[in-house]
């Protein structure tokens, strides 16, 4: 935890789809046990970056750094192991035919970890699931219940950074207000990275320190998230985007 | 005479535990003002504007009276309830993606909302199409009516939605989540715009949704839903001082954009 250099460190980072340059220029550094937010609107290139990070979107040119190791062009087991990604939709991100105990035993026997029994029982209830949820499929449960099995199994691999894309956005806001509360406690407890992408600016005030504006594919601004507070942006973009998201009201 | 008066309606589905009414003994009065239905997944919000527009299919089952401007629409077959459906009461769905035609163009389809209950010269249904697209703030009406759905963004393809259900002139508009699928600038442009257009024509509107602040701004009324029952009611001005504890606990759970809580308060989800 004394590492001083950053957990993810982005310098030009260009990424295209099919040879369509999708994210130009992208630079920022994530420090270690910080917690940094990518917004934007749909289209801006934001969850493009977290994929990338992750090895899904092969076609970037730049540096990319995660952990002191060199960015990747494909998903890699060793950083599987440190760098684990939740999705926005828990109804589309579980297997529907799994249980709950086989979606959190696989990465175990993937990485062959033993004592996957209390292990999965262990990550129950770290993320507030009562142990009866354990051979449960998806659709036997709520979607807040969803996001919970979601988490728990990118915690499998007790990871140091967490990619997070959209992780409330489908949730209602009762059961936002319980994920979010998860999500800041893990990271309390366990020094984890996160790395978010929403278009919720009130939810990036919850959580998260600093924030990059993201819009056409460029990063127009990178600011405290602070700044939500009294609407101190610079950029023509992000204090549009402040005030349509309901800021100085 | 109010302009929808809904009394003691039930809707009521089927489960191997017995029926479950999923909206109970729901009563309320709506002139032509702005009327917010808001809840979470589940509270049945969205199934009461479906059974005010007679769209709840067997086995779900609906009970209760619905009068539109003092006619009793409960007792209507459906015939008769197609020439209510767009003409007299309209609804705007979530997604435009889902919800318009995709082999179809825009402008035909809008065309085709009017034709279905207004038959008109070629030429004047042309021009109405085209009043209407720029009525929604559709720049360049004549190119858009040409292209076809997956040719737009999302926020063109929700004015297109709205074009398409305010052409036969309907007296009440039933906007289920209208905004959810858009990005932040672009909903405000088009609940705006749907306000404008309600208050124009002296229509009355139910807008439907989960998203407080949302409903609060752009309504003259609320009825705050949970488990199929209205929990509280309330003028939109005197949303943030509700007293139901229920409304009170969706109001904490919103992070806010100047959050400086620790912890956001959850609900009790044992009772």
């Amino acid at each position: 935890m004394t590492d001083p250099s950053p957990s993810i460190s982005l310098r030009n980072l260009d990424i295209a789809y099919g040879g369509v340059r999708v994210v130009q220029g992208v630079t920022f550094d994530v420090a270690r046990g910080e917690s940094f937010a990518l917004v934007g609107e749909s289209g801006s290139g934001k969850s493009t970056v977290l994929k990338a990070l992750c090895g899904l979107a092969p076609e970037w040119t730049g540096t990319m750094q995660v952990l002191g190791q060199p960015g990747l062009h494909r998903p890699n087991r060793a950083m599987a192991r440190r760098c684990q990604m939740v999705f926005q939709d828990p109804y589309g991100s579980l297997h529907p035919r799994k249980t709950v105990d086989a979606v959190l035993s696989e990465p175990l026997a993937i990485h062959g970890i033993g004592d996957r029994d209390e292990r999965v029982e262990q990550a129950l209830v770290d993320v507030g699931l009562d142990r009866r949820f354990r051979f449960r499929y998806p659709h036997q449960m709520s979607g807040g219940q969803r996001q919970r099995v979601a988490i728990a199994r990118a915690l499998m691999l007790e990871p140091e950074v967490m990619l997070l894309d959209e992780p409330t956005s489908a949730l209602d806001v009762s059961v936002q207000a319980e994920i979010l509360n998860l999500l800041k406690r893990l990271r309390a407890e366990r020094g984890l990275t996160y790395l978010l992408v929403t278009h919720n600016l009130p939810v990036v005030s919850f959580l998260c320190e600093r924030m990059a504006v993201m819009n056409k594919g460029r990063i127009v601004e990178i600011a405290q998230a602070t700044a939500l507070h009294d609407g101190s942006f610079t950029d023509p973009y992000s204090l549009a985007l402040y005030a349509a998201s309901g800021g100085n009201r | 005479m109010s302009l929808l008066s809904v009394e003691n309606l039930n809707v009521s589905f089927p489960t191997p535990q017995g029926r479950v009414n999923v909206v109970e003994n729901l009563s309320f009065e709506l002139g032509q003002e702005r009327l917010g239905i808001v809840g979470e997944s589940g509270s049945g919000k969205s199934m009461t504007g479906r059974a005010i527009l007679r769209l709840i299919r067997p086995p779900g089952r609906v009970d209760g009276r619905i009068l539109l401007e003092g006619a009793d629409l409960t007792g209507l077959g459906e015939r008769q309830m197609r020439a209510i459906r767009g003409a007299r009461i309209s609804m705007i769905m979530q997604d435009p993606r889902y919800s318009l035609n995709p082999v179809m163009t825009v402008g035909r389809q809008i065309e085709e909302a009017l034709w279905v209950h207004e038959r008109l010269p070629r030429r004047e249904m042309k021009a109405r199409t085209r009043q209407m697209l720029e009525a929604v703030r559709i720049n360049d009406p004549d190119r858009v009516a040409r292209m076809y759905a997956h040719e737009l963004s999302g926020g063109m393809g929700q004015r297109v939605m709205i074009a398409m259900m305010l052409i036969p002139r309907p007296r009440l508009l039933i906007a289920d989540e209208p905004t959810s699928a858009l990005d932040v600038s672009v909903q405000g442009d088009v609940l705006t715009l749907i306000d404008d257009l309600v208050r124009d024509t002296g229509m009355g509107l139910i807008l439907i949704s989960h998203d407080l602040p949302l409903v609060a701004r752009y309504c003259d009324r609320i009825l705050v839903m949970n488990s199929g029952r209205v929990v509280e009611t309330c003028r939109a001005s005197d949303l943030y001082n509700a007293t139901h504890p229920y409304t009170r606990g969706l109001l904490a759970a919103v992070p806010k954009m100047h959050e400086t809580r620790d912890w956001l308060p959850v609900m009790d989800r044992t009772t």
